[in-house]
């Protein structure tokens, strides 16, 4: 029996319920969603997926409890491991079990996961209302749920692949909801697409995982981690490798450069759906899977130091480009590509506590955020331009107080959640790598601040530029959830996450220097952001314009978004297609394979036409042939040597 | 059938089997051509009793016996198909049937 494990008979039965609600309310609703909606009865449909999504969000809250209950092992370490009791697969050495993992980083997800998702479950109540084809939609975010909470819960990493899998297929089908629009279905594909570039990573780096440490259970890697010895240095070069395969999977999920092309896109579907997978959740899995695996990754230096530098590079150039967008939920996906890279960031200077913390309020601020340009594309009937918004502060208050919140959150203005966990990461990456990531985490957070306050006076101050008559406040089911979320992310920062996690990643103990000046440089980064932000779109809003006029070369490499897209729409044009159809099809295919089966066709068709006028048909003929073969043969016997 | 009887024995074998070849090769008719390899295989036929008697074995006469049966058989497969020849083309020409050629 490992330390820690304490059997509570609750806690092996209470996971597996949390997983069943959603995934009943997804069955229900796919075997009787026309019956319900032929009854015209679809918010019957939307009620029962906020009901399991809630339900499962009280289970998740008693089991955190359960979980606190538990005697602690070494520093603090609880968890439990609930197992259905049979194997899924099972090969000579090779087992993959039925079995969850309940600990304090699965607790904290599973939380975010059912919280917030049941608050987006609730705001899409109002915001799906006039489509007709809500249960469908409802029922794609049961199933969503379920296999996020998979994800999380997921004793081993098969099963945890299982829920990676799920959730990038209900991505998929909510990207593309308004499948007969293109370009959603269009970005629903190339969400797939990408995902799949990081699965192949995640897939691979799984199997190297079972060759170096034989077993995928989760807490065996993580308990073994620290005693694989470095026998040679090939075995320090497995764990490199297994590390950055693994962080490729993480890459692609997680929208980190380069494969963060696809989140923006995904903005095509229903903003609840952007706010709940491509906000607060799913995105996030990267994150929690590289927190999960903390014990394999601290032991490789070049993985954290890729973790580190492609999350600094992520939350710097998504922020960047932010800068830029006009289409208000845009500008929130790269906001979000760009908070992502800032957990990558902590995770790459070992902070995973603090970027699991980051990853809470964030899931918080983020979906208020979405949610509330949800409200205001509802209010609008459907803009998404910043550049026809302005004013709406007078028309849509609810909205706008609920989304001051989440911007003041997100730049980091105490005492609100994103400074407590912004803050934290600065201080985790003070001091270390010659400061690099210090100060461009710093210039991230001043940009974000810039940005968000951008997003905030061209929506909500200044004059309405756009056409819409009848702007109109959202009905309570979206106010609701919008309040909620912001008082989550007004006061998310109390919460001690980082040391409620901090046993799971089993690393020694230390001291972070506490430095009283740099609250204060947070502080004043996040002031001074939103100050030029005020001074350019409010005061003299026809400041922007010239700017981006005089730098009309860095304006243009920011509008095209650093060029990844055209670059992979290269690499396709020309290296697959083009590549394809000169080298491999006319070069290979014709020049070589055709021409080899084409060309024995060939030979073996002129030898017969010359041996086929042996058969004459002629009875006769034949017979003398025979003769001719008999005389031979007998000759040869009687006069052989 | 004495000693000396062998050698001329096999001379008339021989006689009889050019004869059943050249009948087989130069005729047209196409029972006159069955009817020479029937005489072919007697003219085997009595060779091989003519060996038989020059061994003192019966090992000859034994394959006679077998030589005969298939020729039966023979004779009445050949014979059908003769027949049915003779009624999809209405001729009995040797030549005239040369359909299996390229």
């Amino acid at each position: 029996m490992v330390e820690g494990v304490l059997e509570d008979r609750v806690l092996m039965v209470l996971p597996f319920m949390i997983l069943l609600l959603p995934l009943a309310g997804f069955v229900v609703l796919c075997l009787f969603g026309d019956a319900i909606r032929r009854h015209g009865e679809s918010r019957g449909a939307g009620i029962l997926a906020c009901v399991t999504v809630l339900g499962s969000f009280g289970l998740s809250v008693w089991s955190v409890i359960r979980l606190l209950a538990l005697v602690g092992g070494k520093d603090g370490l609880r968890f439990s491991q609930p197992y259905l009791g049979f194997e899924w697969m099972e090969a000579g050495g090779f087992r993959v079990p039925m079995s969850l993992l309940v600990d304090a980083l699965s607790g904290v997800m599973i939380l975010v996961v059912t919280g917030v998702g049941g608050l987006i479950h609730v705001y899409s109540l109002g915001y799906m209302s006039h489509d007709e084809d809500n249960v469908r939609y409802f029922s794609y975010l049961n199933l969503f749920t379920f296999f996020m909470l998979l994800l999380v819960l997921g004793g081993n990493l098969p099963l945890m692949f299982v829920g990676w899998e799920g959730v990038g297929l209900c991505s998929y089908l909510l990207i593309g909801f308004w499948f007969k629009k293109k370009s959603a279905s269009d970005a629903g594909k190339k969400a797939f697409i990408v995902n799949r570039i990081g699965d192949a990573g995640l897939i691979l780096g799984m199997v190297l995982a079972y060759h170096a440490f034989g077993s995928l259970d989760l807490v065996e890697i993580a308990d073994n981690a620290g005693s694989l010895a470095p026998e040679g240095l090939g075995e320090m070069g497995v764990v490199t490798a297994v590390c950055l395969l693994l962080f490729v999977g993480a890459c692609g999920k997680s929208a980190q450069i380069p494969l963060h092309v696809w989140l923006p896109d995904a903005m095509e579907g229903p903003t609840p759906v952007s706010a709940l997978i491509h906000a607060a959740t799913m995105v996030t899995a990267g994150v929690y899977m590289v927190a999960r695996l903390a014990p394999l990754f601290v032991l490789s230096q070049t993985a954290m130091l890729v973790v580190a530098s492609v999350g600094a590079a992520t939350a710097f150039m998504a922020a960047t480009i932010a800068l830029v967008q006009t289409d208000i939920k845009r500008v929130l996906a790269y906001s979000t590509v760009s908070q992502l890279g800032y957990m990558f960031l902590a995770c790459g200077v070992g902070a995973f506590g603090i970027a699991v913390f980051h990853l809470f309020t964030h899931a918080f601020f983020k979906a208020l955020l979405f949610l509330g340009s949800g409200s205001v594309i509802h209010a609008l009937s459907g803009e998404q331009d910043m550049r026809r918004m302005g004013g709406l502060r007078k028309y849509i208050p609810w909205t706008f107080a609920t989304f001051l919140v989440g911007t003041l959150a997100i730049a980091g203005i105490p005492p609100l959640s994103g400074f407590y966990s912004k803050d934290a990461i600065l201080a985790g990456a003070l001091g270390k790598h010659g400061n690099v990531f210090f100060v461009i985490g710093l210039v991230t957070a001043l940009l974000t601040a810039f940005y968000m306050a951008r997003l905030l006076f061209m929506t909500f101050f200044g004059k309405y530029w756009g056409t819409e008559q009848h702007i109109h406040e959202s009905p309570p089911s979206m106010l609701g959830p919008l309040v909620i979320l912001a008082v989550g992310s007004a006061v998310g920062g109390f919460v001690d996450i980082p040391h409620f996690v901090q046993p799971v990643f089993r690393l020694p103990a230390h001291e972070e220097g506490h430095h009283v000046w740099l609250p204060w440089v947070a502080f004043f980064t996040a002031v001074a952001g939103m100050a030029v932000a005020y001074y350019l779109y409010v005061l003299y809003t026809e400041v922007p314009a010239r700017l981006a006029s005089r730098m009309r070369g860095l304006y243009r490499v920011l509008e095209r978004k650093y060029g990844f897209d055209d670059l992979f729409n290269w690499i396709a044009s020309r290296g697959v297609v083009q590549g394809s159809r000169d080298l491999l099809w006319a070069g290979l295919d014709s020049a070589v394979i055709d021409a080899t089966v084409n060309g024995t066709g060939t030979v073996f068709r002129s030898l017969a036409r010359g041996a086929r006028t042996l058969q004459t048909g002629l009875v006769r003929g034949y017979a003398l042939v025979m003769l001719g073969g008999a005389v031979a043969i007998v000759t040869y016997l009687l006069w052989a040597p | 059938m004495s000693a000396d009887l062998v050698q001329p024995a096999l001379v008339l074998s021989l006689v009889l089997f050019v004869l059943g070849a050249l009948g087989v090769f130069l005729r047209r008719n196409i029972i006159t051509v069955f009817m020479c390899v029937e005489l072919m295989l007697n003219a085997v036929n009595l060779a091989f009793i003519a060996f038989s008697r020059a061994r003192g074995t019966l090992d000859g006469q034994v394959l006679v016996f077998f030589v005969l049966t298939v020729a039966a058989a023979e004779a009445a497969v050949g014979l059908a198909i003769i027949i049915s020849l003779q009624r999809g083309q209405d001729t009995l020409d040797v030549d005239a049937f040369r359909l299996l050629k390229w």
